[in-house]
């Protein structure tokens, strides 16, 4: 790891046992409640303002406003929910951030609570992931033995409790929404949004105001606090205070043909060649780069000529593509394109909710389409409707996963995706045939469906 | 069909929450561990009539979660993903190996109803792909070799 890196999420990841509350206690742990606690709302607030911290789960949206939404003086219980239904492909950094270090998302959620004046927090994990929930839970039950949890905390009156929530595998409660729905023991489906309904601030969870943030953003309250939002927000890159800027570090995941896959903390701006080949080390077996996916398998491929652009916010949305929730995908040049985006089409048919049209129907058409080209029996014209069946989703679904579903295909609004960079592949495989490597896609399997 | 035990933990539940239908996700994960690992209609019916919902509610939330076992399961439940990362990887290999040495295909079970073999769409372990999760327990880095040493040792469990 460059030495250059700052780390303020990962400082203590490497001590042996900080998963446990006695060693976390050793490094700075709870320090940032205890001083939260002697801090009002508003100021944690505009620490937080300060610290330029964008919502760290894929939209970026700044984390300041949702807080700041939550009605002042309302007598109705507020909620914190946690997101931490991490099930983007190529993502995994939530999930070991709750392995590694279960405590900074326990302390990270009593200093959000205070803030929205929240006296119940739910952590809605995967279902999946049933090893981080134990260390979470594990962690709730030691800072509720010393007092960070529950009734009078460190005698500040304020009482809060922490519940562990699992999902049971759906993709689309990652999606704000749809999280609330399965939390309150509903089929994850997605919710109307603004203007239609009003914000989850004011009506979330059993109709009361509620914020929804990943754990990486919960998590990173805490050095926001212990440093100050002003010293967090020193590293990054745009001028804090004057339009849309990407402040601080953030968690990635690194993965794919690279020598050293792993979950590495940055500073936002890092070029992208400086993560792949000096932190990833270089593409694996010395072989070629052929495209990378930024921020998880929703945001669009890149080639290699955007190996300059700096990993943030704003640069990458330039390129056409976005940071999303920070999923670094690298691909060498053995790898097929009409494969992998028909392997990822399978999965969004497959994770679609069916509560609109265009999703629903829509990502069914595109692995049926890839489906056929896959097996040797693609038609010239099917490329131009492939990009016509995803600019037909694309903005037209009810929640984001319909666009997620478009995007790898056909791009964000500079129409720059899999099909703009690697046309001539599909276009040789429906030539062609499957070239003799015909590849059935056999569809997700469970049992009992 | 669900025994005293299972409504003693679904009623630990039911306190978390400031409604009794929120208790659904985590009463059927308890309705399912209870009954070796699937829900038969009748489990999902006894938690509905618990939690004062229609067995078709209760049907219809339970039929949207992949993770609530419609059908029996193995004792084993093999679960490899196969998603974008994990495919370029050798996901695809490494379950055409296990189907071949258990002798069944995907969604399938052995007939000694030691092993289910299944796919998985994105474990969330992308950084050490590929990977299999086997009940809760999670295996990353995976190899042939690697997979058949597990496979020998879930065997004599």
């Amino acid at each position: 790891m460059p030495s250059e890196q700052p780390q303020y999420l990962y400082k203590y990841r490497q001590v042996p046992g900080i998963d446990d509350i006695d060693v976390y206690l050793k490094h700075e742990g709870y320090n940032a409640v205890r001083k939260a606690l002697t801090m009002d709302q508003e100021a944690i607030i505009n620490e937080v303002k300060l610290s330029g911290l964008r919502g760290r789960g894929g939209a970026g949206f700044p984390t300041f406003i949702k807080w700041n939404g939550i009605p002042k003086n309302w007598d109705k219980p507020h909620y914190l929910v946690v997101n931490a239904d991490e099930g983007e492909p190529g993502t995994a950094k939530d999930r070991d951030l709750m392995n590694a270090l279960p405590h900074l998302l326990v302390e990270g959620c009593i200093i959000s609570c205070w803030a929205i004046r929240s006296k119940a927090c739910y952590i809605y994990i995967r279902g999946e992931y049933i090893q981080p929930a134990r260390q979470i839970q594990k962690a709730i039950d030691q800072a509720y033995a010393k007092g960070f949890l529950g009734k009078n905390i460190l005698g500040s009156g304020f009482d809060l409790d922490m519940y562990v929530h699992m999902g049971a595998g759906a993709y689309e409660c990652g999606e704000e929404s749809a999280l609330m729905s399965s939390l309150m023991g509903e089929r994850g489906m997605p919710r109307h949004k603004p203007p239609s309904a009003p914000l989850p601030v004011i009506s979330g969870v059993w109709d009361s105001p509620t914020i929804v943030n990943n754990v990486e953003t919960i998590a990173t309250a805490v050095p926001i606090i212990n440093m100050g939002g002003a010293e967090y927000a020193k590293v990054g890159t745009g001028t804090p205070g004057a339009g849309p800027a990407s402040r601080g570090t953030k968690l990635i995941t690194l993965s794919g043909h690279v020598k050293k896959p792993g979950n590495y903390e940055i500073v936002l701006g890092t070029p992208v060649r400086e993560i792949i080949y000096e932190i990833g080390g270089g593409i694996k077996n010395d072989k070629k780069l052929k495209f990378f996916i930024p921020g998880g398998s929703s945001t669009p491929l890149l080639p290699p000529e955007f190996l300059d652009t700096p990993y943030d916010y704003e640069a990458l949305g330039k390129t056409g593509s976005l940071l999303g929730s920070g999923a670094l995908i690298v691909y060498d040049e053995t790898v097929s394109v009409p494969a992998l985006m028909t392997r990822l089409m399978h999965f969004y048919a497959h994770e679609s909710c069916g509560k609109c049209t265009p999703c629903r129907e829509g990502t069914n058409w595109l692995v049926k389409i890839h489906d056929r080209i896959m097996a040797g029996g693609g038609r010239p014209e099917d490329i131009d409707l492939l990009l016509d069946i995803s600019n037909n989703i694309f903005g037209r679904s009810f929640c984001a996963l319909g666009d997620a579903a478009a995007m790898p295909l056909a791009g964000f609004f500079a129409g720059k995706g899999a099909i703009y960079y690697f046309r001539e592949e599909y276009e040789e495989l429906i030539r062609n045939g499957a070239g003799g490597k015909k590849r059935a896609f056999a569809p997700l399997q469970m049992a009992g469906v | 069909m669900l025994t005293e035990e299972v409504y003693k933990k679904i009623d630990t539940l039911i306190a978390k929450y400031p409604t009794k239908k929120a208790a659904l996700l985590p009463a059927l994960w308890v309705a399912q561990a209870a009954n070796d690992n699937w829900l038969p209609r009748e489990a999902m019916a006894d938690v509905a009539k618990y939690l004062g919902l229609a067995p078709a509610y209760v049907e219809g939330v339970a039929t949207f979660y992949t993770m609530y076992n419609k059908a029996p399961v193995g004792r084993h439940h093999l679960e490899v993903c196969h998603n974008i990362v994990c495919m370029v990887v050798g996901a695809d290999e490494l379950i055409d190996h296990i189907g071949g040495k258990l002798g069944v295909g995907r969604g399938e079970t052995t007939p000694d109803r030691k092993f289910t073999l299944n796919t998985a769409e994105c474990l969330g372990a992308c950084a050490n792909a590929p990977c299999m999760m086997v009940g809760d327990t999670y295996y990353e880095d995976l190899t042939t070799e690697k997979v058949d040493e597990i496979l020998a040792d879930l065997a004599r469990k």
